[in-house]
């Protein structure tokens, strides 16, 4: 087996030197009759049979470049340089752990330190760790940690326009503590936009931790946040904002918007679609709240020597000191994501990442123009004005059986609104990014045009 | 530091390069994007950044960027480059092919949301994973869902809550957690909304059993048991252990962070657990990323199989030839478990993890898994036998996959000193301080993918230390002296915190 450093003869000379005689010596403490249980899986493969097998899987899946999708809803397909897979694939940093010996992990630590401080500077706050699984685990771990903030304050006002999986997900962490959830103003219905700022401002009484809001939101629209934070802050409470990390490039930053605790799922800095993960959860606290913050950070210090190095710093938060006073049991840092976003970052620039969401939004807007034109088709802001790089179309047949057609013509026009709101047949959510050309959109509107025209005439006939 | 100092300052094999903030200049830039090719519309000139809120992020080339992260890349030990002794954390060889089946864009590239239709590669490969997990572990049902052993954990204990309310079971607020436990354990505890309960190890470095039985009873919930333990032992008693939660009422989590040791051995289902993770980054090589990302599938026996989270990938038309070459023309969906305790992430889980893990089990099949087991074990019991008169295992019997010993018996030498030096000899050192029930643990796991030679070099290393530690204590605490950087000041780092970079 290539991957067992032993040969035969190493077996032997091991076992005869500890004075055994067979490999199963080394396994008595084992109950005698559940031992080799002789497992019914699969025969072994090469590796030469198993790239064969995993490509016909692979090409099983219909992601291939005949297919252009429109599909987002919190997961984006934008543009990943070159450089970020070729050095985050090194060895080095893929096969380190937790730095948990900083002087041979500085590699890993710095590059923390970095991802930290670019992350910090896109967010407008002054701490970020490096240590979520995606944006529905920041959200929920936000939430938690907004409470453990506030003195006597145990529920948690929520816009109903998060996306619905991460609603899911705050509800699958917090109701196990007691936490009481306020989903206000869920868009279920046809042509519904969820809650204005003014009703979630008036959600909050003397038990709500923190106001969770979405911007832009799950159907894609931008809110204006200014003033909201001190509102929000009048009445006691924290301002956790769920924020697109694109889209910050251009928006005011959640910081200057006056957050308290920011989350954002990473998934569109430099990292695969890969069927939903692995991702990253962004998140960022004002410093006053570091100490009630989950997860690992880096911070920087010296040597014996006085050369600046990073260390993995406030551990007594975390689960390996406190235990079960700990802030999470969180012991992950998403270290090869974050290192991802950080090579990203810093690949992009200032004037790459504003340029990527100004195309990304000039596109959809676009692409929004042209679909609002159709028949029976109209763009659905709500109450707010713009949106950013996605946004909900009515469609005048069912949703799904438009993307069902669309997808026979190689285009899926977006995702049906029925598969998380069951009220909602004839809306789709579109999204749009910088790497769909004006041909591509053009083509997206034609195909869409030329299925719903057949449907019509199909009733007609 | 100027970008001419540092450049002047830089030396080959001086691997630690500027921050890149450092030797950033206005307007240089990497990435070129092309021109819009649509008609423009206006930005919201009242929802954009304002002076005061100027975006900022180092301007640099893509050269720059290359030579940074290769360089710092340099300043890591990794299993690529390194033995890794890392106890607990199973730091294997992550096979090549694994990446190169992750990156096939008919997988990299697919969306979490695209249909089911679009999906069916995808989901093949989480139902087989699925059931292959199940058939190792020996459980009816696995989730792919939870995203890394922790939230695996979470996963475990929320399905014991939601167990014992659907039998109107409420009055159980305890957990039962043996003090050799991961500190995940009971911070799990806290975050399923349960009391944890310490429960002492004996001499053997067992659950103490006695213990075990006068603390279960009515308001138990359940145990979380690691098996091997920390102390890398396996619990000679864990069918009497089991029991004894059972005989309350309660039910079994197992930790699988020590699943490496007894794949192909013995199956967790077969000994009574009732749920347990599997930590895809140490048992099955997905790459530990430096701390992440893991994934953490839960299998549940049929018990608890229904509250595990959901989707999980269903087999709605079952091919009729089927074969074990993987070619079938089934069809997959996702389904939710019937009383599933809900979601634990977006999406489904970390595919890409997951796709790896799958890649792996099929490089082995069940002869290629029962021999990791072996040579896991066979070297961890080697290597202790080899550093028996310098570093003596704190448990004098046959271990798994890892042995603990103290770090503290040369006078005047800590542990932590031992494990910086160890550096200095071109090893990664093993996990220090854990578990808390040996005192100034040094514990340490090879795998399997280790062979003699290196197990040998390493034994001598320590011994080579053993001996410095006894004549020249303070080389000791002077070490470590040829890493990128000497010993790094832990509490100044907490006392000046700076957790991003600043402008001078």
């Amino acid at each position: 087996m290539a991957y067992i450093g032993n040969t035969d003869d190493d077996r032997s000379i091991m076992l005869k030197a500890m004075g055994l005689e067979q490999m199963d010596d080394l396994f008595g403490d084992i109950p005698g009759d559940k031992r080799y249980p002789g497992l019914d899986l699969p025969s072994a493969r090469s590796e030469l049979e198993l790239l064969r097998e995993t490509d016909e899987l692979g090409r099983r899946n219909g992601s291939n470049g005949a297919v252009k999708s429109f599909v987002g809803a919190g997961a984006y397909d934008h543009f990943i340089p070159s450089v970020v897979p070729f050095l985050s694939g090194r060895g080095e940093y893929a096969t380190a752990y937790t730095p948990y010996q900083a002087e041979a992990s500085q590699g890993t630590v710095q590059t923390i330190f970095e991802y930290q401080s670019m992350m910090a500077d896109l967010l407008g706050m002054d701490v970020v760790n490096a240590s979520h699984y995606d944006g529905a685990t920041a959200v929920a771990e936000a939430a938690i940690m907004a409470v453990r903030c506030t003195r006597d304050r145990d529920s948690v006002v929520l816009s109903g326009t998060l996306h619905p999986e991460y609603l899911e997900v705050a509800a699958t962490y917090l109701r196990p503590q007691g936490i009481a959830m306020n989903i206000v103003g869920r868009p279920a219905g046809s042509g519904e936009s969820g809650p204005d700022l003014e009703t979630l401002e008036q959600q909050i009484d003397e038990s709500t931790a923190c106001v969770i809001v979405q911007n832009p939101d799950f159907l894609g629209r931008l809110h204006d946040l200014r003033g909201f934070a001190e509102r929000v802050h009048a009445r006691g409470a924290l301002l956790v904002l769920h924020v697109d990390p694109i889209a910050t490039a251009l928006l005011s930053s959640p910081g200057a918007m006056g957050a308290d605790i920011v989350t954002g799922e990473g998934q569109s800095l430099g990292i695969p679609l890969s069927f939903g993960g692995p991702y990253l959860g962004l998140f960022a606290a004002r410093k006053k709240l570091v100490r009630k913050m989950p997860g690992r950070l880096a911070g920087q210090t010296v040597d014996a020597e006085g050369n600046r190095g990073f260390v993995l710093t406030l551990n007594t938060r975390e689960q390996h000191i406190r235990r079960e006073k700990a802030t999470s049991n969180i012991c992950t840092n998403q270290g090869l994501m974050a290192l991802r976003a950080a090579i990203y970052l810093a690949s992009m620039g200032p004037e790459g990442l504003k340029e990527v969401a100004n195309l990304s939004y000039q596109k959809a807007h676009y692409a929004a123009a042209l679909l609002d034109k159709l028949d029976g088709c109209s763009v659905n802001l709500g109450d707010e004005t713009t949106f950013f790089k996605e946004f909900v179309l009515h469609v005048p047949i069912a949703a799904e059986t438009l993307v069902t057609r669309c997808r026979a013509m190689g285009v899926v026009p977006g995702l049906p609104l029925s598969r998380y709101y069951p009220g909602r047949p004839q809306e789709l959510l579109v999204a749009v990014t910088e790497t769909s050309s004006r041909a591509d959109i053009e083509e997206l509107a034609s195909v869409v045009l030329e299925v719903i025209q057949s449907a019509k005439s199909e009733v007609k006939a | 530091m100027s970008t001419n100092q540092s450049a002047a300052n830089h030396r080959f094999g001086d691997t630690i390069p500027p921050l890149l903030y450092e030797i950033s200049r206005s307007g240089r830039r990497a990435v070129r994007l092309p021109e819009s090719d649509v008609p423009s519309t206006r930005l919201p000139a009242e929802l954009l950044r304002d002076d005061h809120d100027e975006l900022r992020l180092p301007e640099v080339s893509e050269q720059d960027v290359v030579r940074h992260f290769t360089r710092l890349s340099h300043a890591n030990m990794a299993i690529d480059t390194t033995f890794y002794p890392l106890g607990s954390c199973t730091m294997k060889y992550n096979p090549k092919v694994n990446e190169a089946v992750a990156s096939h864009s008919g997988f990299a590239s697919h969306h979490p949301l695209a249909t089911t239709d679009d999906s069916q590669g995808s989901l093949a490969v989480m139902y087989r994973l699925q059931h292959m997990l199940a058939e190792i572990a020996g459980f009816s049902q696995v989730s792919l869902q939870p995203a890394a052993g922790a939230q695996g954990e979470l996963t475990g204990i929320l399905m014991i809550r939601a167990y014992h309310e659907s039998r109107g079971d409420t009055r159980r607020r305890k957990i039962l957690v043996p003090d050799s436990a991961h500190g995940t354990n009971p911070a799990t505890v806290t975050m399923a909304g349960y009391e944890a309960v310490e429960i002492p190890s004996d001499a053997e470095g067992n659950v103490d059993l006695g213990a075990l039985r006068e603390a279960c009873g009515d308001d138990v919930a359940g145990l979380m048991i690691t098996n091997p333990n920390t102390a890398g032992l396996f619990e000679r008693n864990i069918e009497a252990v089991v029991d004894a939660v059972h005989g309350c009422g309660g039910l079994v989590y197992g930790d699988g962070a020590n699943f490496n040791a007894i794949l192909g051995i013995v199956r967790p289902g077969d000994l009574g657990i009732d749920v347990m993770h599997f930590n895809l980054h140490k048992t099955f090589s997905t790459p530990h990323g430096g701390g992440g990302p893991g994934a953490g599938p839960v299998g549940a026996n049929e018990t608890l199989a229904d509250f595990l989270p959901g989707p999980i990938v269903g087999m709605s038309q079952p091919s009729p030839d089927a074969s074990d070459d993987g070619s079938d023309d089934s069809r997959y969906e996702f389904v939710s478990p019937a009383q599933s305790i809900g979601r634990l992430r977006s999406f489904h889980g970390n595919f890409g993890m997951l796709l790896r893990a799958y890649a792996y089990i099929l490089l082995h099949g069940a002869d290629g898994l029962r021999a990791i087991s072996e040579n896991a074990v066979i070297n961890a019991n080697y290597l202790r036998h080899l550093t028996r008169d310098v570093f003596p295992a704190k448990f004098d019997r046959t271990c798994m996959h890892e042995f603990v010993s103290v770090g503290s018996r040369y006078e005047g030498v800590s542990t932590m000193d031992i494990a910086k030096r160890l550096l200095d000899y071109g090893y990664h050192a093993p996990t220090v301080y854990f578990p808390l029930i040996v005192k100034d643990a040094l514990m340490v796991e090879p795998t399997e993918s280790e062979n003699r030679e290196t197990l040998e070099l390493f034994a001598e290393a320590l011994a080579l230390v053993a001996r410095e530690a006894g004549n020249d204590p303070d080389l000791l605490h002077e070490a470590p002296l040829t890493t990128p950087r000497r010993r790094l000041d832990e509490v100044a780092a907490v006392r000046n915190l700076v957790l991003r970079y600043e402008p001078v």
